[in-house]
């Protein structure tokens, strides 16, 4: 299982959990499960969010392979000048 | 090739690291290359856009007859030839952004936000008619109360900007509608807890002004719309993908109807990432049926386009006698101008991001008020709370008696530890920037009496993001390079650099271009400091999949199986005894016979770049400050970043000298001034000042590398970390040498001044 | 509205154009001439990125109107190599990397040519106080004057 952090306004919409564990083996995965899990949150995740997975930031990458015991971050996507 | 200041070493890689004169160069100094003004089309006509002289007003009509019934004039849009659009959040160029506020940002609808607001633009055939038929519009204004600054836009009573605008991110949603967009949060740790271990807390309060952007070339742009329906848009843009995008929803067309060309840009540092002209002069186009062309005076440049926000921070911070700190707070508002979307998230995720906290709080606030809509501005929302907290730290320093050095490398972040912004780092650079710090000259040199020394970090995320690129195989062994990514700074000598070293060939058997949006995949804008990194990464993958094809073509010349050739210093060759005795073929040797044994030869590439390295940065300032004048003078000023590898070191030289100098007028001088109607007073070169080459010394720069893992040559992005550090690192070499700290930017002569007076009435500060 | 008709000679060659009377030289430069090289960063002789030599003298083409060039001798950066060789200002240029989007670049080799024609020794004060007129937004100035150095230096004869 990875372990999914929330950071941010991520944290209040998933209630207030600092971390979950989710069984996913994709971004794409990890999404909908996240999703299902916290609905207040499923909006936000179409866009704008970005993952670091094992520290490694990931934008858009509906399929960038998630590891059992890979430590992920939810935050906001960024984008710069 | 000249010596030049830095450098870096060029192990065990044959181009990248050296220093090739620029493809595009000669171009560039002879006045060939063409900018987005230089474009004329036959029968072409002149745009001038008609905007707000208020800061805040409702549009109860517009009256455009008189204007249309003058001579010359053929055509004018208002808000009706724009469809509204819905509030929807897309992902597009800078970050989210809702065309709801976009399409009113581009001309405006029910009210004017900020002055320079467009209302309406004309087409005639003529500068001077154009100008006339603006005079002709009859505009019925109801003015309304404005708010310039954050503590107007969130007092109780303020007038709103959108009256349905409900806080968003916070818990639960405020039931009446204020100017505070939404409030963001990054934290993990028990801040209070870490505050109670601190032997020394300092709390301030801090504020800086927005500034722009300041690129040379104003924007501009060509539209040709036929009567099929197609369209041609010529402009000046960070993003000519981005460009389509938005033109295309705003215009209501089909994205493969608009051809969007990149021009030759002339400066952007994240303004030229979004859209103002481009959706007028096409819907002018449309409408006329001629091409139109608009130009941007540079009043309207600085009315108009975007600044970085104005803010306000306080920031706490604690340390442990022995340099350990315990604790970061700090809470942010940023302007956002007349619409949503200031750069206060990444502001935040910045904020603390050089150190290793256990502890760590911010809160950030958007804030709209009566300006223009903020753009990016090179690490958008990083350097105003960078500022903050790096002043913070030096106090900090200064407080428990430790080198403002030490107390970072005490401190710093290095490979895995946990960011403040939440995800654990890989390897960066910062420890590696202030040991280079600490050993420099500049460090250790005797300061003249007087005089102070500053030093300060910085960081910034970095991105990859969509990106496409082609190499196409001429039949003599040379190869045309197509980017989408356009070329700000130098770019497409860094991506020949590394094209020739993924292919083994001659740097100057590449010439590269930015291709247009038809001749590419999508490819995301140039910005994010992505450039050298994910369309370096492009470019890599090209050259792989043409060597794939190069080994195929010699397996056939040869009649052995591919995976006995093998590609190495730009040649195929038998890859071992076993595959047999063969001469090695050359690319040019390929090239040639590539229409007999297969057809042309293109590489292509179409990736999402993921793992962009983040950067740091170490800045070291000597400041002279005239208790006459209040001038405060850089007398001497040192780049240190990491850069993962420098491809090009001349042109990351570059990006670190140029982000320093945007940062030493940042802190000295740059500001806008309103007056009590909201009206910008200083909308020009000579009453907004922006260093000038007498007023800055060399900046020396050395650059350190600490190889990106996601990249093959190990390359991080650059450009935008330079300008984070030089506020503060400023502001502490001023304390250094007044022994008072500023907390408010710029520090202009008056305020110094001002400072200096109040700090001599009672005895000397001690 | 009648336009005027101006004789001038532009980087040596004889020229004739039709203006109106309010058209700063930069805009007959740009629109009639087709000699875009001369850019407008401000049109109010903040920027120098306009910048012309007429008659020998340093000038802001935003700020010259087109009529006064009658009879005069205008210098743009399109004369600035000769034939199919760069001025050693322009070399040093691509070789110090003194550019990075390059808007700038030819107001700056303009106002450092008619620098180097007045003082070919200039000091790093001299140079910078000289181009203090020409904004450049991206490189921080450092490139710029080393090139003008170097370039200085070459013209010397080493
Ligand atoms: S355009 Fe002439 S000085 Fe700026
Ligand atoms: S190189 Fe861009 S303004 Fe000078």
């Amino acid at each position: 299982m990875a372990r999914v952090h929330f950071t941010g306004n991520f944290r209040q919409l998933a209630g207030g959990d600092e971390e979950v564990s989710i069984d996913a083996s994709t971004v794409r995965e990890l999404l909908l499960k996240l999703g299902e899990h916290y609905p207040s949150l499923a909006p936000h995740l179409d866009e704008g969010v970005a993952l670091a997975i094992d520290g490694v930031i990931h934008q858009d990458a509906l399929f960038s392979r998630i590891e059992p015991h890979s430590d992920v971050h939810l935050m906001p996507k960024i984008a710069g000048g | 090739m000249a010596a030049q200041n830095g450098g870096t070493t060029n192990g065990g890689t044959r181009w990248i690291g050296t220093r090739p004169v620029r493809p595009d160069g000669v171009d560039k100094v002879t006045g060939r290359a063409r900018f987005g003004a230089d474009l004329h089309l036959p029968n072409m006509l002149v745009g001038k856009v008609l905007r707000s002289p208020h800061a805040h007003a409702r549009i109860r009509s517009i009256d455009t007859s008189a204007a249309l019934a003058l001579p010359g004039v053929k055509a004018i849009v208002t808000r009706d030839d724009f469809d509204d659009l819905p509030s929807e959040f897309v992902p597009a160029g800078e970050m989210l952004i809702n065309y709801r506020d976009v399409v009113r940002n581009v001309m405006a609808r029910e009210k004017a936000l900020f002055e320079g607001h467009p209302l309406a633009a004309v087409a005639a055939t003529s500068e001077k008619v154009a100008k006339e038929a603006l005079d002709l519009i009859r505009v019925d204004y109801e003015v309304l109360p404005h708010v310039l600054d954050i503590d107007e836009a969130i007092a109780p009573d303020a007038p709103l900007l959108h009256e349905d605008m409900i806080t968003a991110g916070v818990e639960p949603p405020p039931s009446a509608p204020s100017n505070v967009a939404k409030v963001v949060e990054f934290a993990h740790g028990d801040v209070e807890a870490g505050f109670a271990e601190a032997d020394v807390v300092v709390e301030r309060e801090f504020s800086t002004q927005p500034v722009h952007q300041g690129y040379i070339e104003p924007h501009s742009c060509v539209a040709s719309f036929a009567e099929d329906g197609q369209a041609e848009l010529w402009c000046t843009t960070q993003g000519h993908f981005v460009v389509r995008g938005h033109c295309a929803k705003l215009l209501g067309m089909e994205v493969s109807k608009l051809r969007v060309t990149a021009s030759e840009i002339g400066g952007g540092f994240g303004g030229k990432t979004v859209v103002y002209l481009e959706p007028l002069a096409l819907a002018l186009s449309r409408k006329s049926g001629h091409p139109v062309k608009m130009t941007m005076s540079r009043e309207e440049v600085f009315r108009a386009s975007g600044p970085a926000p104005g803010t306000w921070a306080r920031v706490r911070v604690g340390v442990t006698k022995d340099g350990r700190i315990t604790a970061g707070e700090a809470e942010l508002k940023y302007q956002a101008g007349a619409f949503q979307g200031s750069p206060v998230q990444p502001g935040c995720m910045c904020a603390f991001a050089p150190y290793d906290l256990e502890h760590v709080k911010v809160t950030g606030y958007d804030v709209v008020v009566n300006r223009p809509k903020v753009a990016a501005y090179r690490a958008p929302g990083a350097p105003q709370s960078e500022y903050a907290v790096e002043s913070i730290i030096d106090e900090l320093a200064k407080r428990i008696g430790m080198d403002p050095v030490e107390l970072r490398l005490k401190n710093a972040a290095r490979e895995g530890t946990r960011a403040a912004y939440g995800p654990t780092f890989g390897p960066i650079g910062l420890v590696e920037t202030l040991e280079a710090a600490r050993s420099h000259e500049h460090y250790r040199a005797p300061l003249a009496p007087g005089r102070g020394r500053g030093v300060a970090s910085g960081f910034w995320f970095n991105i990859g993001g969509e990106t496409c690129a082609t190499l196409n195989l001429g039949e003599d062994g040379t190869i045309a390079l197509v980017a989408g990514t356009p070329d700000i700074g130098g770019s497409r000598a860094a991506l020949c650099l590394q094209t020739a070293e993924a292919l083994g060939v001659d740097v100057e058997k590449i010439r590269p271009l930015i291709g247009d949006t038809s001749t590419l995949g999508y490819t995301f804008l140039t910005g994010g400091s992505r450039t050298a990194f994910a369309s370096g990464l492009a470019v890599i993958e090209a050259s792989k999949d043409m060597i794939g094809q190069l080994c195929e073509r010699a397996a056939k010349i040869w009649n052995i199986p591919v995976d006995a050739v093998e590609w190495a210093d730009g040649e195929a060759r038998p890859a071992g005894a076993n595959a047999g005795e063969f001469d090695p073929l050359t690319l040019a040797d390929l090239a040639g016979v590539a229409g007999k044994t297969g057809g042309p030869i293109v590489g292509r590439a179409q990736i999402n770049a993921q793992g962009a390295g983040p950067s740091f940065g170490t800045h070291l300032v000597d400041v002279d400050v005239d208790r006459e004048t209040g001038r405060v003078t850089i007398e001497r000023y040192t780049v240190i970043q990491d850069a993962g590898k420098a491809v090009h070191p001349s042109y990351v030289e570059g990006q670190l000298q140029g982000g320093a100098v945007q940062g030493i007028g940042w802190a000295l001088n740059e500001e806008y001034v309103y007056d009590e109607y909201g009206r910008l007073q200083n909308p020009g070169f000579l009453d907004y000042r922006i260093p000038v080459c007498s007023d800055v010394p060399m900046i020396d720069t050395v650059i350190v590398e600490v190889a990106n893992p996601t990249h093959p040559y190990g390359v991080r992005g650059v450009g935008e970390t330079p300008i984070v550090p030089p506020m503060a690192a400023i502001a502490n070499a001023v304390e250094g040498a007044l022994g008072i700290r500023f907390t408010d930017l710029p520090m202009s002569p008056p305020r110094v001044l001002k400072a200096l007076e109040e700090a001599h009435i009672p005895e000397a500060a001690d | 509205m009648a336009r005027a008709h101006v004789i001038t000679t532009v980087n040596g060659d004889p020229v004739e154009f039709l203006c109106d009377t309010e058209q700063t030289l930069l805009d007959v430069l740009r629109d009639e001439l087709h000699l875009t090289g001369s850019k407008e960063g401000c049109a109010s002789g903040d920027c120098g990125a306009c910048s012309v030599i007429v008659d020998g003298r340093l000038v802001c083409a935003c700020l010259m109107l087109g009529v006064e060039a009658q009879g005069h001798s205008i210098e743009t950066i399109e004369g600035m190599a000769g034939g199919d060789r760069l001025h050693p200002l322009q070399t040093k240029f691509l070789e110090h990397a003194a550019l990075q989007c390059g808007v700038c670049t030819p107001g700056f080799l303009v106002a450092a040519k008619s620098l180097l024609e007045r003082n070919p020794d200039p000091t790093e004060t001299e140079v910078r106080y000289w181009l203090a007129g020409n904004l450049c937004r991206c490189t921080g100035y450092d490139k710029i004057v080393r090139a003008v150095l170097d370039a200085a230096q070459e013209m010397r004869g080493g």
